[in-house]
């Protein structure tokens, strides 16, 4: 045996033992193991002084369920830890978490610097809603990391992405965008809903709002809606005048700075007390312990996910049916390094695929394949299947199909943990069915 | 708000009332390589109830310019400064394991000037671990790991911070990191290492005095905050089960509500 003396080393909890363990201490829950589900809207106030000193922020704790909630807290605290945020944030949704993080930042007569591949609600959001707030966006291609920097205005207060495009899976260089937004004094607010924090920790890269639908693989289990927006707290809001809101005395708080008074959590505290308060987006607490159930085991999860997705990338490169596969696992991709940097433990399960035969084929796939589900979702743990050219895009031409980045023979595939086996099999018979498009019944 | 104290602007939180110079002073200390935000759960409610909260950044901390002091005496002068230069002449202090060695040292030389000491997680010395002093004067983030790990008691390791929403040892770590980590942490570090006059200075205190220990507190563990209260004159202390070094997150509301108690009793605010 050595008799060198051993190392110091930080023992804070892993990942794997705050996915069960963070933000919830069983002695102060009447021991329950299980975390609690605090069905209540409101919360008894010791005395008068107890009902402001809570109001005034003097003290934590709850007043009512819109701004806080037991259950719903120690879900936020969970994916803080998970992230390696200081703070967190849920929403009822993933679009409220973005809205909410977007309000939390902007005034009227701001600007933000937006990746062009989004999910389509968020597009829709950032292109047509928030200019009724007075909010504007200019677009840019997630490869175009220059162009981040070309679009970036006097008044633009941050840059907005996601770090795989869906359904182009185009992957933006969040590094170094990160690095064009520091220099520009704004932060980069990343959704990271195709990830989870078990596939990248955007805060590692520079990111300093990671936002989540948590609808998705986080819950896993395509029980719950829910968003959470998590602070990275590196930021600093007060290093220029853009952020007034953040640094000057806030009159809907007694002349508060939320800036200097929480620094490192500044962002998420006034998320919570301007925008909770004002627009109301609250989580149940049974939609919260939904989504902690599934956080409990996302690492298993997810390297079954990434696992059954590279098994499927291989079976849809080889078949003869397919006449194109798009995976950030795949050599060609155009990503495949970058992506092997920013996502070490896995590329995700979201596959875009042409098939050959182009919309005729890809209807009679969707409409034959048994066990895969067709429906407009990702990140279940059963594998979701949908055509986008026949379904959620069906209006669109085919030059506006380009745009959005989709084609007629495009099938989007968001591989669940099934037997690798039976998916495939499952996929043979839509496969057998596309060859054939006219013969098979849609019964 | 800011001032200036020997040529250097200083920054202290209001906990987020302005400052009325009628109003009592209370200065709260910070420990190492920290910031005023480790406060914020107590000093937000004495700004709200009749008192001038101070929660200061120490020079080259947090928001506060200049370099870092390099001795607990220093430090200790310093506080005296500051309160000089908020316009007051009687203060009571507050402080947090570092801050407790500087709090003591100050109400020993200024003995007319400070009206009520209060002490969390304090001991009369706080040798270092040599290897952690030296991967702090190193700049290495481990050693704000390694102090994030240590400061915070088995169930603070699990969160439940009662702000929610908030995760606090990922909170500490960013406050420790906000600066360079070998200018804060590893001059404060080796301050601490290098103060030897806690206990002579403890016994000539005659103020009122409070100390706030925890059973599962590894940096000052509650057998030297003891020692501590023990030389002190009538020195009150109060121990919580269940909790680390950074019981003022940790156990925000327990610790306020004894604070409160302690300080409203020996040093009245100023009735609205
Ligand atoms: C990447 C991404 N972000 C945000 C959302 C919106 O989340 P929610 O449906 O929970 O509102 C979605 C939904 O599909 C999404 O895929």
């Amino acid at each position: 045996m050595s008799d060198k003396k051993k190392e110091l080393k930080p023992n804070t909890y892993k990942f794997d033992t705050l996915s069960l363990h963070a933000g919830y201490q069983p002695h102060k829950n009447a021991g329950s193991r299980q975390v609690p589900i605090y069905q209540t809207t409101s919360y008894l106030f010791d005395d008068v002084d107890h009902a402001a000193a809570l109001f005034n922020l003097e003290r934590g704790g709850h007043i009512y369920s819109r701004i806080s909630n037991p259950t719903v807290g120690v879900l936020e605290e969970r994916v803080a830890s998970l992230e390696g945020g200081t703070a967190a944030l849920a929403t009822s949704s993933g679009m409220s978490a973005i809205f909410l993080t977007v309000m939390t930042l902007c005034e009227a007569g701001d600007h933000l610097v937006v990746s062009s591949q989004l999910y389509g609600g968020t597009v829709n959001l950032f292109r047509l809603t928030l200019p009724k707030f007075g909010i504007k966006c200019t677009f840019v291609k997630p490869r175009d990391t220059e162009g981040f920097k070309k679009a970036i205005q006097k008044n633009t207060k941050g840059i907005f992405g996601e770090l795989v495009g869906n359904p182009g899976n185009e992957i933006m260089n969040m590094p170094e965008i990160a690095k064009i937004a520091h220099d520009a004094g704004i932060p980069l607010m990343v959704d990271a809903t195709y990830q989870t924090p078990y596939l990248c920790k955007p805060f590692e890269h520079g990111a300093d709002i990671v936002i989540h639908s948590l609808t998705k693989w986080m819950a896993g289990h395509g029980s719950s809606m829910a968003g959470i927006l998590v602070e990275g707290g590196k930021f600093d809001w007060m290093q220029n005048d853009k952020f007034p809101t953040m640094t000057k005395p806030y009159e809907g708080y007694h002349g508060l700075s939320f800036a200097e008074e929480f620094g490192p959590t500044a962002f998420t505290m006034k998320a919570r007390a301007e925008g909770m308060r004002d627009f109301g987006p609250c989580l149940s607490p049974q939609n919260a312990w939904n989504v902690l159930q599934g956080i409990e085991t996302l690492s298993v999860r997810m390297k079954k996910h990434c696992s059954n997705a590279e098994e499927m990338v291989k079976y849809l490169s080889k078949h003869e049916s397919v006449a194109w596969v798009s995976h950030p696992s795949v050599p060609d991709h155009p990503d495949h390094e970058l992506a092997k940097k920013l996502l070490p433990n896995g590329r995700g399960s979201m596959i875009a695929f042409g098939i050959k035969g182009g919309k005729d084929a890809g209807v009679a796939f969707i409409n034959n394949v048994k066990l895969a589900s067709h429906l407009a979702n990702v990140g279940d743990t059963r594998t979701l299947v949908i055509h986008p050219a026949s379904g959620t895009h069906s209006q669109m031409d085919e030059a506006t199909l380009k745009f959005a980045g989709l084609s007629h023979d495009m099938i989007r595939l968001s591989v669940g943990i099934e037997d690798i086996d039976d998916i495939k099999n499952d996929f043979e018979i839509g496969f057998r069915a596309a060859r054939k498009p006219r013969l098979v019944s849609n019964q | 708000m800011k001032f200036k104290v020997n040529g250097h602007e200083v920054f202290a939180s209001t906990g987020g009332r302005p400052f009325d110079k009628k109003k009592p002073l209370i200065i709260f200390v910070h420990g190492s390589g920290l910031t005023h935000m480790t406060w914020v759960l107590q000093t937000r409610y004495f700004a709200f109830h009749g008192y001038n909260s101070l929660a200061v950044d120490l020079p080259g901390h947090g928001l506060s310019s200049g370099a870092s002091l390099k001795s607990i005496e220093e430090m200790a002068d310093w506080v005296s400064d500051v309160i000089d230069a908020v316009g007051h002449k009687e203060a009571s202090l507050v402080g947090h394991s570092q801050g407790c060695l500087v709090t003591v040292e100050c109400t020993s030389r200024y003995p007319n000037k400070i009206k009520t000491l209060s002490l969390m997680g304090g001991a009369g010395a706080i040798p270092m671990n040599p290897e952690l002093l030296s991967l702090a004067e190193n700049n290495d983030p481990k050693a704000v790991d390694l102090m994030m790990d240590w400061a915070h008691g088995p169930a603070g390791h699990f969160g439940g911070h009662p702000v929610p929403g908030l995760y606090h040892i990922n909170t500490g770590t960013m406050l420790a990191k906000s600066r360079t980590i070998q200018n804060t942490l590893g001059v404060d570090f080796r301050a601490c290492d290098n103060y030897k006059n806690g206990f002579e200075a403890a016994k000539t205190i005659k103020c009122p005095t409070l100390s706030i220990l925890a059973t599962d507190d590894k940096m000052c563990p509650v057998k030297e905050g003891k020692k501590l209260a023990s030389l002190i004159d009538g020195s009150q202390v109060d121990i919580i089960d269940n909790c680390g070094h950074m019981m003022l997150l940790e156990e925000a509301d327990r610790v306020l509500t004894v604070l409160k108690k302690f300080i409203t009793t020996n040093y009245p605010p100023l009735s609205s």
